[in-house]
């Protein structure tokens, strides 16, 4: 057996118990500042399984070499361990081929190879691309940058107040110099799970690609890219509780074969003399030199992993999470909730009168509990509400509804404090 | 007194708190809900302190070759900080503020307070407040 190709079907009956699968995140259990650890920064990064961990850590042990180039004993097992996340990854997202999964550090990079190598290529003058009000920076600045240099525009899908994007406005952008759409499947900040499906079809209608950003929508939901027939999705390891440094890149294989190469380098060539030198084939093409071989393997446990919990427990704990911790914290006098979309992820945003997010945050890691504030790296988002920030609790399926009680004492502790 | 003496002054204030680190955290609030709040004329962008993930504002004035320093924050916990370094270094003189050692931030562990993203805002505070301290003393050379 290949280390870190493994375990798909194991417990996949098995009823959903928090508890026991707390068991398998040792980061969990400990003491920060002397209280129990309450770990509500998911959005920023999740935590990882024993399982994870231990495919990195075997990987060093036992078969560390360089992938698709030693004919030796350990790379081949490398190799075939890698290229084994990657069909993991396929059937993760049910793309058609495993031409159509380029692995790249996470979605920022995702999304700036397709700003860089498809939007350079096809995007003129006067063409246009929509992103929405409540992108990642990471799904402005690419655009931004290829807009410059393209001379094409930057449209933008507004909002209304309980962050939900606003279709009719959507349709009034689409226009036949649209050419990218690339939106948040689900907002970081907010919360807000997009009607991507239907985004997605009014683009096609114009004419124009579609790319997703996936990076909250995965750890939460599963993901069909057949289904939804975007063209490309970008999404984070670290946040499906895999490694940092990886990341998936879904692309229709049509459209990739179009593109330039990103990068140059190894592994992304067939032939080079000084004259010319021929590209790999998909999805090589688009990995030039040598990857996080560990991270990768690893990626594909957490996806086991994931398959192994099933998406459907997962959505249905973390649906009464949110519901569960959107109740009681809105009994908290003063708190109010930023993002009140129709449809949300288990992610609560949140301000209380007269204190601020800093002030919030550092009190409540005082008590244990992690929670991020800011702008979340969505500024133009936090204008569009007139707020410097939120303080923001995430909750993945390992959270528990006892610990959103501890928050709940904690914020009413730091009212006392600061009031 | 001299800085060094101020230091100290807290540090033995702060002593009472080592079995009790919540109190620690309620006295640095309640410093940074009584510090005076800046004049609003002196809100200004050049008096803005950059780095901090809260809003620093930092006032300096001379009189009689000592510096006078008024700050402020959007966010009490680093009120409550600077509030205690404005104790510790207004009114005193440019060069004892340039050769400052800050080992009260160590000894009443500031810096576990405030982190260290935070703490570079608080290191470019300090570095705004040397940069003052070198503006008022060539100011006193040239005079
Ligand atoms: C919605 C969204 N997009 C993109 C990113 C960027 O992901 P990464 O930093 O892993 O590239 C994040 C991560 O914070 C995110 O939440």
């Amino acid at each position: 057996m290949i280390p870190g190709v493994s375990i798909r079907e194991v417990n996949i009956s098995k009823p959903f118990d928090v508890e026991a699968i707390r068991q398998d995140f040792p980061i969990l259990h400990q003491k920060v500042n002397g209280y129990p650890l309450v770990y509500f920064d998911n959005a920023a990064t999740s935590q990882k399984p024993n399982l994870v961990i231990d495919a990195i850590s075997n990987y060093y042990k036992l078969y560390n070499s360089n992938i698709h180039r030693g004919l030796h004993y350990m790379s081949e097992k490398a190799t075939e361990a890698y290229e084994a996340a990657r069909e993991k990854s396929r059937a993760f997202l049910n793309a058609s081929s495993t031409n159509e999964i380029n692995f790249t550090k996470g979605t920022t990079e995702g999304i700036n190879l397709v700003a860089s190598s498809y939007g350079r290529k096809f995007l003129q003058p006067g063409d246009e691309v929509i992103i929405s009000t409540m992108e990642h920076h990471s799904n402005i600045v690419p655009w931004q940058m290829v807009c410059d240099e393209r001379g094409a525009k930057l449209r933008i899908i507004p909002i209304d107040d309980d962050g939900n994007l606003l279709l009719d406005e959507y349709k009034k952008l689409l226009n036949n110099r649209t050419k990218i759409v690339s939106v948040v499947y689900v907002s970081n900040a907010l919360g807000t799970v997009n009607p991507v499906k239907d985004i997605i079809t009014l683009a096609h209608e114009a004419g124009a690609v579609v790319m997703l950003d996936g990076a909250q929508a995965t750890p939460h939901m599963a993901v069909d890219v057949q289904e939804l027939d975007c063209d490309f999705l970008a999404l984070s390891s670290h946040k499906i509780f895999g490694p940092t440094g990886m990341g998936i890149l879904y692309g229709k294989e049509r459209l990739l074969e179009q593109m330039n190469p990103y990068q140059g380098g190894g592994e992304m060539i067939k032939t080079v003399t000084f004259e010319k030198t021929t590209y790999n084939e998909l999805p090589y093409k688009f990995e030039a030199g040598t990857p996080d071989i560990s991270g990768g393997i690893a990626m594909g446990v957490a996806i086991d992993y994931i398959n192994s919990v099933g998406y459907n427990k997962i959505a249905q704990h973390e649906h009464d999470l949110l519901v569960y911790g959107t109740e009681v914290l809105s009994q908290i006098e003063g708190l109010r909730i930023i993002g009140q979309a129709k449809e949300k992820a288990s992610v609560i945003s949140f301000l209380v009168d007269g204190i601020h997010p800093y002030d919030m945050g550092v009190l409540l890691d005082k008590q244990g509990i992690a929670i991020r504030t800011g702008h979340h790296c969505c500024q133009p988002l936090m204008d569009r509400f007139a707020i410097p920030g939120t303080c923001r609790a995430s909750f993945a399926f390992y959270n528990t509804t006892a610990e959103i009680d501890k928050l709940v004492k904690g914020i009413e502790k730091v009212k006392t404090m600061l009031l | 007194m001299t800085i060094n003496e101020i230091q100290d002054q807290i540090v033995e204030e702060f002593s009472i708190f080592d079995d009790w680190p919540e109190e620690r955290d309620q006295y640095i609030i309640d410093i940074g809900k009584k510090l005076p709040a800046l004049d609003e004329r002196y809100k200004t962008e050049d008096n803005i302190v950059k780095g901090c993930q809260s809003t620093v504002w930092l006032h300096a004035s001379e009189i009689d070759g000592r510096v006078y320093f008024e700050a402020d924050s959007n966010t009490v916990i680093t009120k409550g900080i600077i509030g205690l370094l404005v104790r510790v270094l207004s009114g005193q003189k440019p060069s004892d503020i340039l050769n400052a050692d800050l080992y009260l931030i160590d000894k009443i562990n500031l810096r576990s307070f405030i982190g260290s993203q935070r703490s570079s805002g608080l290191q470019m505070m300090l570095k705004q407040i040397k940069l003052y301290a070198v503006g008022f003393s060539q100011q006193a050379k040239q005079a």
